[in-house]
């Protein structure tokens, strides 16, 4: 009997990475699923902070395609390498702060690692020619191959028939006949083919798989970076960019506004790294204030942060400053009005 | 045998999937049938840790929640 093959599959949570591995298990390889958590991934999160989206099945898509397909999913930390995928994209970025090509290069190099170490045979992507116009070209798909590392490894059982062959093929794993040749970027054929499989309940993330395609978060990843004069972050920096609302009304300082009681919970928990602000006389949302700042500055934090309490239209309301250290102060300031809160300043 | 062990994760403030993440870590370095107990703050995680461990094969033996936190304990299944 000749040998099981093992094949990893990038699981990101979507439709197509879900097909791409039930393509290649049907024909008797063992699959199990790889995800990389860049710390931008749209899965988990915000739902998870926003209470109102507490309605929602905030479940994580990876594991459940995971469960779906009936295959272990092995979730890394990549959290600290992404920086110099992120950082400094060889390709450059996309329409955003998206590097979708290194990403993927990153991506099925850390994949090709893994079944070095785990004794694996292949690599699976759900990649389609054409579905995304950074990474997903027909002109792309050798340079992730070749770049990654992965080589004639790496299959794509959407759209492997129009690309060479590679090894899992010619070695007769997989049959390439039984694989796809879709492209473009219509999605008629993926839901078709899930219909097949009886699959009926899959995620389609519009944009892509992580926030940095998405237009707002990049132009606060970008504010960040511009204020602290160089590209570098840390996971806490990448998480409060999702919350709550980003006010810089000066250069040297932020103010991150929590616009729900969820965001204000998961905001309390960093008081001991942020001065923070609240009203005190009129109910109001907790404020982060990230930035070094004069006196003057504070003031005029502070009257930005009554702008969203329920005393905006008072005279004067009662602004509560905790320090790190957690001691507090009270000043008297007048709300700032509508227009005195400039479009500008919002990140 | 080894005797079994129970184990405690401070998960508190980490976001799925890094609850999950950590308990998949925690758990390669313990033996079938310890128990590990995971003290988390993202609702997110009575969701994701008992998909992951019906994934790879380990058991829920309870969950708690109280206090904007949500505790799991599992138990290691066979390896
Ligand atoms: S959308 Fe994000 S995670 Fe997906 S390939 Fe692009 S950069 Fe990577």
């Amino acid at each position: 009997m000749s040998k099981q093959r093992k094949a990893v599959a990038l699981i990101s949570g979507g439709l197509d990475s879900m097909l791409a591995a039930k393509i290649v298990m049907e024909q008797g390889v063992h699959v199990e699923g790889i995800n990389f958590f860049t710390g931008f991934c749209v899965e988990g999160h915000t739902h998870a902070i926003r209470a109102q989206d507490n309605a929602k099945p905030n479940r994580n898509n990876a594991l459940w395609v995971a469960e779906q397909l009936g295959i272990k999913l092995h979730i890394v930390d990549v959290i600290q390498e992404y920086k110099k995928v992120l950082i400094n994209p060889k390709h450059g970025y996309g329409t955003h702060m998206n590097p979708c090509l290194d990403c993927k290069i990153f991506m099925v190099n850390k994949a090709k690692q893994w079944i070095v170490e785990n004794d694996f045979d292949f690599i699976i992507t759900g990649e389609v020619i054409g579905q995304r116009p950074m990474s997903q070209t027909k002109s792309k798909m050798p340079i992730v191959a070749k770049q990654s590392g992965a080589d004639d490894l790496l299959l794509r059982p959407m759209c492997a028939k129009n690309l060479p062959a590679t090894k899992p093929e010619l070695e007769g794993w997989v049959d390439r006949e039984k694989l796809h040749d879709i492209t473009g970027r219509s999605r008629k054929p993926q839901i078709e083919m899930a219909k097949q499989f009886g699959i009926d309940d899959y995620s389609q993330p519009a944009g892509g798989c992580c926030f940095l395609t998405d237009k707002y978060y990049s132009a606060k990843l970008v504010d960040l970076w511009k204020a602290q004069g160089d590209k570098d972050y840390e996971l806490d920096d990448i998480m409060l960019l999702k919350v709550g609302r980003h006010i810089r009304p000066k250069p040297n300082f932020k103010l991150i506004v929590a616009r729900e009681e969820g965001e204000g919970r998961f905001l309390q928990g960093y008081k001991k790294e942020f001065i923070s602000m609240h009203c005190s006389s009129h109910p109001g949302p907790l404020t982060l204030i990230d930035g070094e700042m004069s006196a003057e500055d504070l003031y005029f934090a502070a009257r930005v942060v009554a702008r969203y309490a329920q005393g905006r239209d008072e005279d004067q309301v009662d602004i509560t400053i905790t320090q790190k250290d957690g001691s507090e102060r009270t000043i008297q300031v007048k709300p700032f009005s509508k227009a005195e809160v400039l479009n500008e300043w919002h990140v | 045998m080894q005797e079994a062990i129970r184990e405690t994760l401070n998960a508190r403030r980490l976001l799925c999937p890094l609850p999950v993440i950590r308990t998949q870590d925690k758990v390669k370095q313990l033996n079938t049938g310890d128990q590990l107990e995971i003290i988390c703050t993202d609702p997110g995680v009575m969701h994701d840790i008992p998909a992951w461990c019906r994934i790879n094969g380990h058991k829920v033996l309870e969950t708690n929640t109280g206090n904007h936190e949500y505790i799991i304990i599992i138990e290691v299944g066979a390896k």
